[in-house]
């Protein structure tokens, strides 16, 4: 018996005039990520039907997996709409589940098709009940819901059911910035951001050579695993040294943080508007660190006019660290290299800053040239979901 | 030439040398070494180690790259029992097993530890019953090898991990030093697993343990980190990626390789059936790759010897045993004394042919009547 995969796609369904939209990045997203699978992907107004090798289901369904946009899905059977074919099948099938109790649920889309849905549930939980043992009809907790969805020339026939990611289709939103440093939250942030559809690059700001290489080695490692939700990112490194030495010079050791914070997001903003991106994301989560508190927050915000999406900022340290575990992020993070937010820190970094005082250490040095050329200095690195091998003469 | 001693050791294919060499020229950095140079060699490492994790499919933090299967049965062994001291002092394992699990057990066993020998049935196959009458006196580790290496018995891995899997306590430590490359497989159910690349086309010199991510492990070389901290040692970086390449070329078309091996062992076998004087060891439910024979009334060393002069090169059971007069595993096996010292094995591979097979059995033929007539003028 022939299985298809059905997708339901959930939150896209409340969005009317823009729903097509939705659906057809959803249907091109899902068709990047099956590439290397032997799929047809068909779709109507509220489905979406894949076709598959059974040897590849496992494969396909990892594809599934890492989609933004599809609420549930199943892995269904395709009988053709005859109802004695369909009694005889579904009975087939149902004897390899083990179960005490079910409940039918039929859905007719096929309007032409003679057996009413209403007559149509107890007629096939009858057939059912004569033919296989020891089971009862429970309409309230069964053990398995037998669905029937009855179409023209084909129905599908399910009872397992899986969550997708949910969100919306990468790519349903513009660009954004992320701030990708390498610890635990700025990926999970990332993903989250991927999740409400926005097509992200990320910037990671490298003190060389206060930072190793292998800082921002683990920066794109993280990168790949983030790209996992998408088809590329493209990952912005800031050559940030300068800014930061002089920072160091310049400032007094407690504004130090704060200060680097504002050169950091007025550089996002500029990097944002070379991009055509629309916020800057970052991890930041609220009172963590000194320069989380909201009044830190308040001060080096005040750079910028762009929105800055926090997705963690409301969450606990370990309601992050479980999301960076699922996306497979955490093990990467905590591996101990400096990046530029551990260096140079002081002993004791201002909690509540001031905004005049910030202005005022700022004036001491000409950051706008600094910034200019850094920005220029900023090097681009495509991380793509291709899994291509970049040894493949050797391996 | 005719080579069949394949499961002793394999020629290199060309493509992994390759590898090696152009590892060894182009990647001079330490993997461990922080600067650029280092790092290049840590990121090809990294990748090489993925990419064995994945034909695998393990995670690359169970892959604990080592000079050896022996080295990597030796670490397995030695290790675990070292790295847990509170379970029971008490280890299983066949006579069927390779002399470095072998020997390690003995030593062990001079270290206080119990050995227990599960018994064998007569098809060469452990014995469930009584391997779990030895489980349920808790084992801290059961080693049992998938393919042996003189008669090619393979055991039935998924019913002894399904039995092992019962007791929490105990660890099941596979050695697939002849599975590897030959048969496809899955490592469900196993804590721990040996290989060495040289048995499938790649290089002398390394070999693999897999641990799994829950399985606790002493180290036998102390030094820090290295490829991984159970085993020290500069990473051998052309090693571990010349070792990537041959395991991927290894299991590319497997199974058509494995069923052209069958048709040429069939061949091989039917040929062998017509001459009286040779019995044959290895039965239908053997590996493919090998075939065991004994010729009762010739020494299996000068058979070896004779065979050697017209350039044809077969065993006598398998290259490592150190006493060489009778065959432990057919002893297992509970065969007449003048089959166990009188075994020869022979071992075949993809790319061995059926005219190779042929000649061999042509030399096979003319050697046995020399060596016997010799015999007869005593």
């Amino acid at each position: 018996m022939e299985r298809v995969i059905l997708i339901k796609y959930g939150e896209l369904t409340t969005k009317k005039g823009n729903r097509n939209f939705f659906v057809r990045t959803l249907y091109e997203n899902i068709k990047h990520k099956l590439k290397d699978c032997h799929v047809t992907i068909s779709k109507d107004i509220s489905r979406m039907y894949i076709e598959f090798e059974e040897s590849e289901l496992s494969k396909v369904l990892d594809g599934i997996n890492h989609v933004f946009g599809i609420h549930m899905y199943h892995v269904a059977y395709k009988i053709p709409t005859d109802l004695e074919t369909m009694k005889e099948e579904i009975v087939k099938i149902l004897k390899r589940e083990k179960f005490k109790t079910f409940k039918v649920e039929t859905k007719r889309s096929d309007k032409n098709f003679p057996v009413k849905t209403l007559e149509m549930n107890p007629l096939l939980g009858s057939h059912i009940l004569k033919n296989i043992n020891d089971i009862k009809v429970d309409v309230h907790n069964p053990d398995i819901l037998v669905r029937l969805e009855i179409r023209e020339n084909y129905s599908y026939f399910y009872i397992q059911y899986y969550y997708g990611l949910g969100g919306y289709p990468v790519g349903t939103q513009p660009r954004g910035m992320l701030m990708l440093s390498g610890g635990i939250d700025s990926p999970v942030a990332g993903f989250l951001a991927l999740k409400r559809g926005i097509k992200i690059e990320a910037v990671y700001f490298e003190a060389l050579p206060h930072t190793s290489l292998e800082a921002r080695n683990k920066v794109m490692e993280l990168s790949k695993k983030l790209v996992n939700y998408t088809d590329e990112i493209k990952l912005h490194v800031v050559p940030f040294t300068k800014i930061q030495e002089t920072i160091y010079k310049e400032v007094p050791s407690n504004y130090c943080i704060t200060i680097m914070r504002r050169m950091m997001y007025r550089i996002m903003e500029q990097l944002a508007r070379k991009r055509k991106a629309f916020a800057i994301i970052n991890g930041e989560s609220i009172g963590q660190v000194a320069s989380q508190t909201l009044t830190s927050m308040y001060v080096i915000n005040q750079v910028t006019n762009m929105p800055v999406i926090r997705p963690v900022a409301c969450l606990d340290k370990l309601e992050i660290i479980d999301i960076a575990k699922k996306i497979d992020t955490y093990d990467i993070s905590i591996l101990p290299y400096e990046d530029c937010c551990t260096i140079f820190v002081p002993k004791h970094p201002v909690i509540n800053p001031n905004l005049e005082d910030a202005i005022k250490f700022e004036k001491k040095f000409n950051f706008e040239k600094l910034i200019e050329e850094t920005v220029d200095q900023t090097q681009v690195i495509s991380i793509t979901d291709q899994k291509t091998c970049d040894y493949q003469e050797l391996l | 030439m005719i080579y069949l001693d394949y499961s002793a050791t394999t020629p290199v294919v060309p493509e992994v040398l390759e590898t090696f060499c152009k590892t060894t020229k182009n990647y001079i950095g330490n993997p461990n070494s922080l600067h650029k140079l280092g790092m290049e060699s840590r990121h090809l490492m990294d990748t090489a180690t993925q990419q064995v994790a994945d034909l695998f499919g393990v995670k690359k933090e169970e892959i604990i790259f080592t000079s050896s299967a022996s080295e990597a049965n030796n670490t397995a062994l030695l290790g675990v029992v070292e790295s847990y001291p509170k379970r029971n002092k008490k280890i299983v394992t066949t006579k069927l097993e390779h002399s470095s699990v072998l020997e390690t057990v003995s030593y062990l066993e001079k270290k206080g530890y119990e050995v227990g020998y599960v018994k064998i049935l007569k098809n060469g196959q452990v014995d469930l019953d009584d391997l779990q009458r030895l489980l349920k006196e808790d084992p801290v580790l059961v080693s049992i090898g998938w393919i042996n290496s003189e008669v090619g018995i393979i055991q039935d891995m998924k019913a002894i991990t399904n039995l092992v899997k019962q007791y929490p306590k105990t660890l099941l430590h596979v050695d697939g030093t002849q599975i590897v490359g030959k048969v496809p497989i899955t490592l469900d159910g196993i804590d721990l697993f040996s290989c060495s690349a040289h048995k499938f086309f790649g290089l002398k010199g390394i070999g693999c343990l897999i641990k799994k991510e829950k399985v606790e492990l002493e180290p036998l070389i102390h030094g820090g980190k290295s490829q991984t901290i159970y085993r020290s040692g500069t990473p051998a970086l052309a090693l571990i990626v010349s070792f990537a390449k041959a395991l991927r070329l290894a299991l590319t078309d497997l199974d058509q390789k494995y069923h052209y091996v069958q048709k040429l062992n069939q061949f091989l076998k039917e040929e062998l059936k017509k001459h009286s004087y040779i019995v044959i060891n290895s039965d239908d439910t053997c590996s493919p790759y090998i075939i065991s024979i004994s010729i009762p009334n010739i020494k299996p060393e000068t058979m070896l010897h004779a065979l050697d002069e017209k350039e044809v090169y077969i065993s006598t059971k398998t290259a490592c045993a150190k006493d060489t007069s009778r065959s432990l595993t057919l002893e297992t096996l509970q065969k007449a004394k003048e089959i166990t010292t009188s075994s020869l094995r022979i071992s075949l591979s993809y790319i061995t042919t059926e005219e190779e097979l042929q000649q061999f059995l042509k030399i096979l033929k003319e050697c046995y009547h020399a060596l016997n007539l010799r015999k007869e003028e005593y």
